[in-house]
């Protein structure tokens, strides 16, 4: 799939804040894709940045004095050159995005018809019986029982799936192309999340939209996800498609997500092995690569140079930003899946070439 | 297994607890219309020793379970003995010595220590209250001893709670848990609030505790894998009721309760190639504790029920090698893997 | 919700009760003298003051003296005659009502529009020149006591003894149907006077309240939407307004205190003047009667906030 198809291309997108304490990095050059009726997971901590590059993505960083350069180009167009009132007309229009607690983020004393009609209404010339009709046909859609009785109720009248349901009617108003979904079932139980994201993949199959999905739930990004994008401090240090990832990844940090999650279709006693440390400070990151204080296997020259995000010969559209050499790595990925541990790993793999 | 096995094997045992919370109405004089079911009558053991998990989603009263067992409710009825002594309205005074044996951990980091005290003397708490460890330098050698061995550094006695990651200030709840040695540890969503990469250290450290102190714990958790790897015992709550319980190997090699098997089926897997398989997605939403259905709690959402589970409820009963489930119509093999569940050979 | 507001009606009620009991003590502990001896006249007989005490049922033990007094107010209105005018007291607070409603509407309606707008504005534009010395003036109009502030006022722009005369100047008050104009401008510079204080505390509030509402999900919600601006900050305002709108049933008791005090200084013919005239010459019960009837317009005020507030959050029904 060519980039001239993507829907959605994120250029050398950088983000800064500044605050109290200095300037925090919060997006670090990061590049990506979305193409049209596929959905990209990505997959980070808190601190990865995940979320500062979508809310950016719509412009709603614009007010907290970000500094943003970089492009980001939907169907074309740099949004981020784009004045104010022509990415407002594209917010919940031609991309409409969902955030992770359903309760805060619809308006406490305004019904969820109300809200819903707004939705349609800020960018649909229609008469308010109109959009009342849209807002109750919505309902349905998302699978809310009895929508005419419920559109005149209160977001605390709904429970928690139920209030996903109505994030997501309302981010569905307009048809758009691209829906953002920041942790949309991380504050949900597991059986209402598996409605919720059953509900979504049904969506994008009759309406063709293209998802993105940010979640730091590995098991999540694996059931939605056709591509993934692991960010971490403000960085995408590896991307490539979900089957991919999760049965060769190329980086490091890669591999202790997913050694350090316990895992149903794993032995009960096999070991978690965590990553040590804790996520670096975005004010102050780490020099060169900013996983290397926390990876067992890196070198000396790793924290005085930054890897690029660049792809793996043997499939290019794998990208991994690793400075270790990629034979090397793959062998330590062996030692690993194998349920060996970094230092097993090492032991088995011996120290880098040209080293003493 | 006999009952001297089971008084000394034991460590708690809870009988028929029950817990209602009243709904009053009233314009003058509240009167009490209704109340909230969060435990419904649930009986159940914790060996000495053992990793007791307790699993289930919203309003299943795993966390009202765990504040009754620690006293911090007191039960409307039932039974709750600790070592073979009855607990279950103990006054305050002879109380406190029962608290020195049961702790608990907490879910949010970030509220559940007292921002304005230096964590020394957050963990050192509990040798003031029980009176142990008079003297202070005594005192802040053993917390540091205790900071160390939760992977602190005992340099930072005199730091605040705000000075450290949500990972951190975990363990320092850790350390104020064990503190006193306790025979039992009561872990309530200890890291459901921290990050992926940070889980597996908090876990690791619970599981070497544990191992080193022959703790017995207790882990209250929505998260399925991490309540299998850690747990020797799992159970199963749904709205105030025990469904399902039994060891963590059969419970999630066959789990016979159709809300567990749902429960199982929901659980997102982190592997990209199963995403085509037919799973059975649990319909609705959980009814409401407060007007929980007649009988069985489940059958309003089951796909097995019949009449009588809206009829007669089900008594926790046991199968041959396998967990106790309370269930008129316990999953097969077959309806395990059309629900989407591999089951273990 | 109708139990909320039956509830909320009862207690009123209740309250009312308590307010009358305790200044009905409140008025005979008070170490002012037998009131039958005030009222005697000068040097009285023993045998006069015994009579009097009489007529006023002063002899009777203390509940019963009570329950009197109860009944007057309750069934009759009757709070009592004035010692200095002989006057019914209901009569006196009567007559001047109006010019007191006025007053005070007119000051309630000033001191919420423009505290919600400049609030409301400050906040949108946090840290601004504009924020910061909108901020530090509301900052001196708390401070600045109304009689003060009035008197201030007289002197920069009343037409009589005024620097820039364009205002009418103290004891200018009309009634509405006697001349609109008159009225109106008369009325100004107390409206200005007596809003001040309540203005700038809700300004600062609106201030603090919508800040940290448009910090909140459900307004990067709305903007997410692709809603415009105005609209958005219509979203913030509507519950910035919920936390405050509880105070401003404890603002009306403030207001009331100050209009006594801008009446005096402006010279309208209202209950505060005529309360404040009483407490100089220690006429109880027109005291008693003002601070009843205040007492009453701030228990309605809160009862009505108790129960427009179920309306502002629909949380609050169903509790």
């Amino acid at each position: 799939m060519s980039a001239a198809e993507a829907l959605l291309r994120v250029e050398d997108l950088h983000v800064e804040f500044p605050s109290e304490d200095g300037v925090v990095h919060a997006v670090d050059g990061i590049t990506y894709q979305v193409h049209a009726g596929r959905t990209l997971g990505i997959v980070g901590e808190s601190g990865s940045g995940k979320t500062v590059s979508s809310l950016t993505t719509l412009g709603l960083t614009r007010r907290q004095g970000a500094r943003i350069s970089g492009r980001i180009l939907f169907e074309g167009k740099d949004l981020l050159t784009l004045p104010e009132e022509g990415l407002r007309a594209i917010r919940g229009n031609d991309i409409a995005m969902i955030f992770q607690d359903p309760l805060s983020s619809l308006h406490p004393f305004y019904k969820v018809g109300r809200q819903l009609m707004e939705a349609v209404r800020a960018h649909r010339d229609v008469s308010k019986a109109q959009a009342r009709e849209r807002a109750i046909e919505l309902l349905g859609l998302v699978g809310m029982p009895d929508p005419p009785r419920r559109v005149d109720q209160y977001p605390h009248e709904f429970s928690g799936g139920m209030r996903q349901r109505v994030m997501i009617a309302m981010a569905l108003a307009n048809e758009p192309k691209l829906l953002i979904a920041d942790e949309p079932t991380t504050a949900l139980d597991v059986t209402v999340q598996a409605q919720i994201l059953g509900l979504m993949e049904r969506l994008q199959r009759e309406l063709g939209m293209a998802i993105v999905i940010i979640t730091h739930d590995l098991g999540v990004v694996a059931e939605m996800a056709d591509d993934i994008a692991v960010m971490y401090a403000g960085r995408i240090v590896e991307t490539a498609s979900a089957a991919r990832v999760f049965a060769a990844p190329e980086h490091p940090y890669t591999w202790g997500l997913l050694r350090s999650i316990p895992r149903l279709d794993r032995p009960r006693d096999e070991d978690l092995v965590p990553i040590p440390g804790t996520p670096p400070s975005l004010i102050n990151p780490p020099s060169g690569c900013h996983f290397h204080p926390r990876c067992p296997y890196a070198e000396p020259e790793h924290s005085r140079i930054d890897p690029a995000l660049e792809p793996i010969p043997e499939y290019p559209s794998h990208h991994v930003a690793c400075l270790l050499d990629g034979a090397r790595r793959r062998e330590l990925w062996a030692q690993l899946r194998d349920g060996g541990t970094p230092d097993e790993a090492l032991a088995a793999v011996g120290p880098p070439e040209g080293s003493s | 297994m006999n009952a001297v096995e089971q008084s000394t094997d034991q460590l708690v045992s809870v009988r028929d607890l029950v817990k209602h919370f009243p709904i009053t109405r009233g314009i003058i004089f509240q009167r009490k219309v209704g109340a909230v079911k969060a435990v419904d009558g649930i009986s159940f053991q914790i060996r000495r020793g053992e990793t007791l998990g307790i699993v289930g989603e919203t309003g299943c009263g795993k966390t009202t379970t765990a504040r009754l067992i620690t006293r911090l409710l007191e039960a409307t009825s039932g039974e709750i003995s600790f070592e073979g002594q009855d607990i279950t309205h103990t006054a305050r005074r002879p109380l406190k010595a029962v608290r020195r044996e049961v702790q608990m951990i907490f879910q949010d980091p970030y509220s559940s220590l007292n921002p304005r005290k230096t964590i020394g003397s957050i963990i050192g708490e509990p040798f003031a209250i029980h009176g142990l460890l008079p003297d202070r330098t005594e005192r802040k050698r053993e917390v540091q001893r205790l900071m160390e061995t939760v992977g602190l550094n005992p340099e930072h006695y005199n730091r605040y709670p705000h000075e450290f990651s949500g990972g951190q200030r975990q363990r320092i709840g850790v350390a104020r848990a064990i503190a006193l040695q306790p025979k039992l540890l009561i872990a309530d969503e200890p890291v459901s609030a921290l990050d992926v990469s940070i889980q597996a250290q908090v876990l690791n450290l619970l599981r070497d505790l544990q191992r080193r102190f022959g703790l017995t714990v207790v882990l209250i958790a929505h998260d399925l894998s991490v309540v299998r790897h850690m747990c020797d015992r799992v159970a199963v709550m749904y709205l105030g009721k025990i469904v399902e319980i039994g060891s963590s190997d059969d419970l999630y090699g066959f789990p016979r309760h159709p809300y567990t098997g749902a429960l199982l089926a929901a659980v997102p897997q982190p592997d990209p190639s199963r995403h085509g398989e037919e799973r059975r997605v649990l319909g609705g939403d959980v009814p409401s504790p407060a007007n929980p259905p007649s009988a069985c709690r489940f059958h309003t959402r089951c796909p097995k029920a019949q009449e009588i589970c809206s009829v007669t409820e089900p008594v926790l009963s046991d199968t041959e090698g396998g967990t106790s489930v309370a269930c008129h119509f316990p999953l097969s093999r077959e309806e395990l893997s059309e629900i989407g569940v591999r089951s273990s050979a | 919700m109708i139990r909320y507001i039956i509830r909320r009606l009862l207690l009123g009620i209740v309250l009312l009760l308590v307010v009358c009991l305790v200044t009905f003590i409140l008025f005979r502990v008070l170490p002012t003298g037998n009131p039958a001896v005030l009222r005697a006249g000068r040097d009285p007989q023993p045998k006069l003051i015994k009579e009097i005490e009489v007529v006023l049922g002063l002899n009777k033990s203390l509940p019963a003296q009570f329950w009197d007094y109860l009944k007057e107010v309750v069934l009759h209105f009757n709070f009592g005659y004035s010692y200095y005018s002989q006057e019914a007291v209901r009569s006196l607070i009567s007559e001047r009502l109006s010019a007191t409603l006025s007053l005070t509407v007119g000051a309630a309606v000033l001191w919420i529009v423009a505290g919600l707008s400049v609030g409301i504005i400050s906040a949108l534009r946090r840290h601004s020149l504009l924020d910061r010395t909108v901020m530090g003036a509301s900052l001196v109009m708390i401070s600045a006591p109304e009689f003060w502030l009035g008197l201030v006022f007289l002197y920069l722009f009343a037409s009589d003894i005024g620097q820039f005369k364009i205002l009418p100047g103290a004891g200018s008050y009309v009634g509405l149907t006697h001349d609109p104009w008159k009225w109106f401008t008369s009325l100004i510079m107390p409206w200005v006077v007596l809003a001040s204080g309540s203005a700038a505390v809700y300004a600062r509030l609106m201030r603090s309240s919508l800040s940290e509402v448009m910090r909140e999900d459900y307004i990067r919600t709305a903007r997410a939407k692709g809603l415009r601006d105005r609209a958005v900050v219509g979203h913030g305002v509507r519950a910035a307004i919920n936390p405050i709108f509880t105070l401003f049933g404890l603002e009306v008791g403030v207001l009331l205190g100050g209009a006594i005090l801008v009446e005096t200084v402006f010279n309208i013919p209202g209950i505060g003047r005529a309360s404040y005239q009483a407490i100089q010459s220690s006429d109880f019960p027109v005291i008693q009667g003002t601070v009843l009837l205040a007492s009453m317009f701030i228990i309605i005020a809160n009862i009505l906030v108790d129960i427009a507030y179920a309306y502002l959050d629909p949380r609050v029904r169903y509790s």
